[in-house]
Formats: structure tokens, C-alpha cells, sequence
């Protein structure tokens, strides 16, 4: 069969399961674009490729499938890198296809050429740069198999227009991917098993600090059951929201800078600590040498270079997390009633609840508005998130109940990722309601894909805490910077509900606390448009608990009662 | 601190020595060599990286680098039995008084004289490091030129089943 290089590269999508393509035409890629023209594969045209690698990211997160964008060669490429780089951190299966100059231009400086795969090299986990059209097939199986298995991540590969453009005899390939130098994780070392096993059962202050590599694994079900078998506590990480029912009477919540104060005080006092699939970053251990300091360390994680790489761990288990849980399980004794360790973390919970203050006149506290879509979803939404304060309000006042519903930026910390991921998860879960709870200024970042959302009729509601400021910025200057506000003040702004009618959205703005409900029910009616809803929060609400970068866990600011 | 060698075996394909290097400098490893080269397998090249550090840091660079997707094998044979040569080509002044002893120097280091110039010789030498590293010092007081080192490639002795991989 005569094909060309672009009907190939369709071809092979189709195999691998791809339903939907986000992306932005341009020179290099017009004979891919001439060939999406005819294929069943679904394209979004989103307004910025940045749009495109978040909402492909998005799309990923929510439904568990490796997320496709494309892009042309040059600046279309490299407005993908801060959405690959967002992938990257947070582990994120995606396929990125970047068009290229023609192979004789390569390195010629060429109109619209970007060393692509050069420029990714640091924030991808493969790349690859097809030289031939007969290599199209074997490239994309690859990339897919990469961007999916162990520890997932983004592949880009670079395609050239000529490769796509030349015709050859193909014969699809029906051979599974085998590389020498990757070998998909497989097992557990029984030894390892064993030993976790016996620490988790002669624990007396167990603590479970779950994160993104349980959801990536597909393993919620397993830690639910461990959990609850032996009544461990469990605390979850940002990219582990999900991971375990917050709604559970074991969930201590978010560990960390912006952790409750009891997940803080167990991760201090516990005696063995299941860390599963999580990395020990900064944001979540504060001051390392005070970090669960009392505590022998399970360190299950698909990463073997995670091992070790920021703390000394005692018993360290590389595998996928759901295997290790499952082979782990039946060696676990069942922990029948309520211990010593569970009235200790009930007191702190008595004592040191999630708390705010009343807002002004005019003003809604913001942790109010993250409540009520908690209480109108059942905790059933899809919510995508920016980056900031409203990120660490949403992580601390929604309690996620299943995977997969949580989608936020953690390692890279992206502004502007919140709405369009929100986009493609309600691209690949059209069944969910889908929220992006946004700050005024996070959201400003990737404004332009309204023109995405109103063209293909994507019902998200985007919900900004406008408080005129880069609030956690603001934040940290009130904190360290003796309240010097240097240029966090955003007061000067759009009129968000003229924009979103400008763009054919819907837009609503409340500054009162008991019109909150009434806004959100009647925003989730809509299922044909966008909605952008304005609230006017308390400019200086803070976010609290806190610890001081560097600081001890221990150590944190706000959330206690004589505040 | 101490000095590890790596061996480390990789696809031969484009951009795998840019693969290796981006790594080495964006987590920031101190890098006292790296040589490249093919094998007796065309499609695989052999990479020997000398590393410094303490045995995380080592560990650490072991594991990063066996996650790239071309790299297929991550060993540190510092403490294997091995045989590792440098070689080194010095451009040394020599004008007839002193070309008598420069070539007595030669000799006891079983080096050899690749180039006869008026005024200068080159010396070609391989060895270990510490053989190069006097053949160095020996060669100053004449007034070295130019000088090139080629950086460690190493080879551990026995059959590849000594190994351990990674």
C-alpha cells in the first residue's frame, strides 16, 4: 500500500488508541494537517501550542491515556516547552509532535527552525528526530511505549516535512516495541516485601504518605485497602490528591508547606512511614533532617534513582506501586481497633483544624467558595487548578474522593496550566462536571483558549479568586519582605465578565458570601459554553498553615487557635 | 573525594553524547573525563566517564544516567580489577642540547617519538594515569608546548559475567 510519511504517522495515532489530537497548524506541518483532514482522529485548535501541551496534559491526567498535541516547527515547537516541561515534572504521558524543516534545511537556519529536540533534551524523558519515512511506524510505537510505561513522562518527536510528505510501500508492522536499553519494570523483590511487611506490622505510629505515583499505577484501590486493613493514616502529597478518599477517617490531608497541622505533627511522631510513589520534594519535607525523623522509611517508587536521591531511606522497594501494595497486603496483620496513635492524631484534628477568618464587607473568604463546589460536586468533579493560593486552598478545602479528579501543576508550579488541562480533561471525561479554580492572575496566562472552549462548546467553569494581587507572591512579601508589595499588585485588570461575553462565554461575578451557591448551580447548568465566574475574594486572605521554605515541618505559621 | 570510573555502554545513535552530557551538567556531577568510542558491536558505543564524588553522588549519576533511553548498561568498575590507559601526546622544545635526554626520558617510558621538528619533538605515551602524570612532570623542565591527554578508557579484567549490573 502507497502512503505517505503524514497518513502513516494517522495511521499509527489510530493504533495506539488516540481519539483526540490538540493542536495549531503551521508551514512544517501542513501535509500532516492534509491528513488529518480526512481522519476519524478528533482535532482541537487551540489558540497557543502552550494551550495545546496543557490540554493534552490535562487530558492525560484525567483519563489515564498517554495526551497527543501538535505543533509546527520553530515557534509552534517551542511554545510547547513550558507545557513538556509541566509533563515532565509531574510524570506525564504525553506524545508531542513537533512539524520540522525539511531534512535539507536541517541546520541551515532555515525559516520557522528550532533545534526542538535540542532545546527538550533536559525536560523530556525521550526524544527522537525521524530521518527516514520507513522509520515513522517504529518511532511512534516507541514513543508511545516510553511516554507510558514505568515512569511515565513526555516524548517529543520531531518530524521533518519532507518525511511526511514522501510516499512509500508500507506494510504495518503487527511486532510489539522491544528495546534493548528500557525494559519495562516488572516484579518485586520479595526480601524488600518481607521486611516492609514486618515494620508495618510492629509499628506503633504508622503514617502513609501517598503521591502521584499511586494514581499513575493505578494502585488507589490497593492503598485504600492497606490503609484501611490496618488502619494506617494516610497523608497525600498535590500530585497525590485522589490517591486515598480525603472523606476517609484515616485522611490527615496534604503533608507540607501548605499541609494540615496534624498530617505535619504525624509525619514528626510516626515510627514507620509507607512512602509510596512520592519523591521526597522540598515543598513536602521542609528541613530534610527533621522529616519524619523517629521513623524507619519504606520507600516504594517504579523510580530507581528517586531512591535515595534526597534522604536515606530504610527499606527501599523499586517497583510499580501497584504491585509492591499487592504483594505486600497478605503479609500485613489486620490492625482490628483503634490505637493509642489514632486518639493522638484525633486531638490534633480537634485541636488544629483547617480554618479561616471572616471576610470584609463586599468580599468572600476564598476557602468559602472551594467549600461550596466541594458541597454542590459531592466531590465528584473533574478540578484543574492554576498556581498559587487558590492551588493550596483547592488542595486543602476540596476533599478528593477518587483519582484522576484532581489535575494541578505541582513540580513546575506552571501558572496558565489550570484552564486549558481543564479543557482536554473535559475532553476526555465529558461525563464530569470540570472546574478550574484560577487566580486572577494565573488565569490571564492562557486567557486566549476561551476562543478554544466557546468554538468546540466545553462547558468548564472557571472560577477565579480575584484578589487583585499575585496573591501567594503577595504572600511570601507580607511574610519575608516586611510587606513590601514589589509589583504583585494586579488590581488593574480586565472586566472578566465583558471578556468571557467578548469571547461568546458566559461570565458572572459575586462578591457576596451568600450568593456563592446560587452562582455555581446555576453556572453548572450551562453545557454548551465556558463560564468564567469573577469572585471578589479577600485581597489579603492568606494561605495557612504554613511552613517557611527550609523550615521544619514542625514549624509552621497560622492554623493554630491563638491566631 | 573520591575519583569513581564509570563504564557505561550506549546505543550508537545521534544525540547520545548530548543525552549523557546534558544530564552530567544539569545535575550538576563534576566530570573529570569522558571518552567515547565504538565497540566490537557497530550499534553500541562505549562511554568511560570519570566522576567525582562520594558513593550517593556516584549512585545518584549511576541511576540517571541508566534511566536514559539509550544508555543500556551503567557499571562502576573503580573497584573492579581493571586495566584503564590514557594517552597523551606532548609537543616538547628540543633543540640539540637537551634532545639526548629527552630521548633517554622517552625510552624509560617506553614512549615513543612521533614528530621530529627543528626546535621540538612530539612524544606519544599511553599508560595509566599515573604513569602519564609523571611522564608529564618529567617532560616540564624542557618546556612543554602543547599538550593533549585523551582521558581514561578501562576495561575490566575477566569475562563480562564479573560484572555487575547496575
Amino acid at each position: 500500500m502507497k502512503l505517505k510519511g503524514a497518513d502513516i504517522l494517522l495511521h499509527c495515532l489510530q493504533q495506539e488508541g488516540v481519539e483526540v489530537v490538540f493542536g495549531y497548524p503551521g508551514g512544517t506541518v501542513l501535509p500532516i494537517y492534509d491528513a488529518l483532514y480526512d481522519s476519524p482522529i478528533r482535532h482541537i485548535l487551540v489558540r497557543h501550542e502552550q494551550g495545546a501541551a496543557h490540554a493534552a496534559d490535562g487530558y492525560a491526567r484525567a483519563t489515564g491515556k498517554v495526551g497527543v498535541c501538535l505543533a509546527t516547527s520553530g515557534p509552534g515547537a517551542t511554545n510547547l516547552v513550558t507545557g513538556i516541561a509541566t509533563a515532565n515534572m509531574d510524570s506525564v504521558p504525553l506524545v508531542c509532535l513537533t512539524g520540522q524543516v525539511a531534512s535539507a534545511l536541517i541546520g541551515k537556519d532555515a525559516f520557522q527552525e528550532a533545534d526542538i529536540t535540542g532545546i527538550t533534551l533536559p525536560i523530556t524523558k525521550h526524544s527522537y528526530q525521524v530521518q527516514r519515512t520507513e522509520d515513522v511506524e517504529r518511532v511512534i510505537k516507541e514513543a508511545f511505549y516510553i511516554a507510558r510505561t514505568n515512569r511515565p513522562g513526555p516524548v517529543v518527536v520531531d518530524l521533518p516535512k519532507d518525511i511526511m510528505a514522501r510516499e512509500i510501500d508500507f506494510e504495518p508492522d503487527p511486532s510489539e516495541v522491544k528495546l534493548r536499553s528500557y525494559r519495562v519494570m516488572k516484579g518485586v523483590n520479595s526480601g524488600q516485601i518481607v521486611a516492609a511487611a514486618d515494620a508495618i506490622n510492629k509499628a506503633q505510629r504508622p503514617v502513609i504518605y501517598a503521591g502521584g505515583g499511586v494514581i499513575a499505577s493505578d494502585a488507589s484501590e490497593e492503598l485504600k485497602e492497606m490503609a484501611e486493613k490496618c488502619r494506617i493514616p494516610v497523608t497525600t502529597t498535590l500530585m497525590g490528591m485522589g490517591a486515598f478518599p480525603g472523606t476517609s477517617y484515616l485522611a490527615l490531608g496534604m503533608l507540607g508547606m501548605h499541609g494540615t497541622r496534624y498530617a505535619n505533627y504525624a509525619i514528626g511522631e510516626c515510627d514507620v512511614l509507607i512512602a509510596v510513589g512520592v519523591r521526597f520534594d522540598d515543598r513536602v519535607t521542609g528541613k530534610l533532617e527533621t522529616f519524619a525523623p523517629n521513623a524507619r522509611v519504606i520507600h516504594i517508587d517504579i523510580d530507581a534513582a528517586e531512591i535515595g536521591k534526597n534522604t536515606a531511606v530504610h527499606i527501599p522497594i523499586v517497583a510499580e506501586a501497584k504491585e509492591a501494595l499487592q504483594a505486600l497486603l497478605p503479609r500485613l496483620q489486620p490492625v482490628e481497633e483503634m490505637t493509642e496513635w489514632h486518639n493522638i492524631i484525633s486531638k490534633w484534628k480537634d485541636e488544629f483544624p483547617l480554618r479561616y477568618g471572616k471576610p470584609s464587607e463586599g468580599r468572600i473568604m476564598p476557602q468559602h467558595i472551594v467549600e461550596k463546589i466541594y458541597d454542590l460536586t459531592r466531590g465528584d468533579a473533574i478540578i484543574a487548578t492554576e498556581v498559587g493560593q487558590h492551588q493550596m486552598w483547592t488542595a486543602q478545602y476540596y476533599l478528593f474522593k477518587e483519582p484522576r479528579t484532581f489535575v494541578s501543576s505541582g513540580g513546575l508550579g506552571t501558572m496558565g496550566f489550570g484552564f486549558p488541562a481543564a479543557i482536554g480533561a473535559k475532553v476526555g471525561r465529558p461525563d464530569k462536571h470540570v472546574f478550574d479554580i484560577a487566580g486572577d492572575g494565573s488565569i490571564q496566562m492562557n486567557i486566549q483558549e476561551l476562543g478554544t472552549a466557546v468554538q468546540y462548546r466545553i462547558p468548564v467553569i472557571i472560577c477565579i479568586l480575584n484578589n487583585q494581587y499575585l496573591g501567594m507572591v503577595r504572600q511570601w512579601q507580607e511574610l519575608f519582605h516586611e510587606g513590601r508589595y514589589s509589583y504583585t499588585d494586579m488590581s488593574h485588570q480586565p472586566d472578566f465578565v465583558k471578556l468571557a461575553e467578548a469571547y461568546g462565554a458566559v461570565g458572572m461575578r459575586v462578591n457576596r458570601t451568600e450568593d456563592v451557591e446560587g452562582v455555581l448551580l446555576e453556572a453548572m447548568k450551562v453545557t454548551d459554553r465556558p463560564v468564567i465566574i469573577d469572585f471578589q475574594v479577600e485581597r489579603e486572605a492568606g494561605v495557612y498553615p504554613m511552613v517557611p521554605p527550609g523550615e521544619s515541618l514542625l514549624n509552621m505559621l497560622g492554623g493554630d487557635l491563638d491566631e | 573525594m573520591n575519583k569513581h570510573t564509570l563504564a557505561v555502554t550506549v546505543e550508537n545513535r545521534p544525540g547520545v553524547l548530548t543525552r549523557v552530557t546534558t544530564l552530567i551538567r544539569r545535575r550538576g556531577y563534576n566530570i573529570e573525563s569522558l571518552t567515547v568510542g565504538t565497540t566490537e558491536d557497530l550499534g553500541i558505543s562505549r562511554m568511560t566517564i570519570v566522576v567525582e564524588g562520594d558513593d550517593t553522588v556516584i549512585e545518584q549519576v549511576s541511576k540517571q544516567l541508566y534511566k536514559l533511553v539509550d544508555v543500556i548498561k551503567v557499571v562502576d568498575i573503580t573497584h573492579e580489577g581493571l586495566v584503564d590507559r590514557e594517552l597523551v601526546l606532548i609537543k616538547v622544545k628540543a633543540d640539540n642540547n637537551v634532545r639526548a635526554d629527552i630521548v633517554q626520558l622517552v625510552d624509560i617510558f617506553r614512549a615513543r617519538i612521533v614528530d621530529i621538528g627543528r626546535t621540538s619533538l612530539i612524544v606519544e605515551a599511553t599508560g595509566d594515569r599515573r604513569k602519564i602524570d609523571a611522564l608529564e612532570d618529567s617532560f616540564r623542565p624542557f618546556g612543554i608546548i602543547e599538550l593533549v591527554r585523551t582521558g581514561k578508557v578501562a576495561m575490566v579484567r575477566g569475562t563480562s559475567e564479573d560484572m555487575k549490573r547496575k
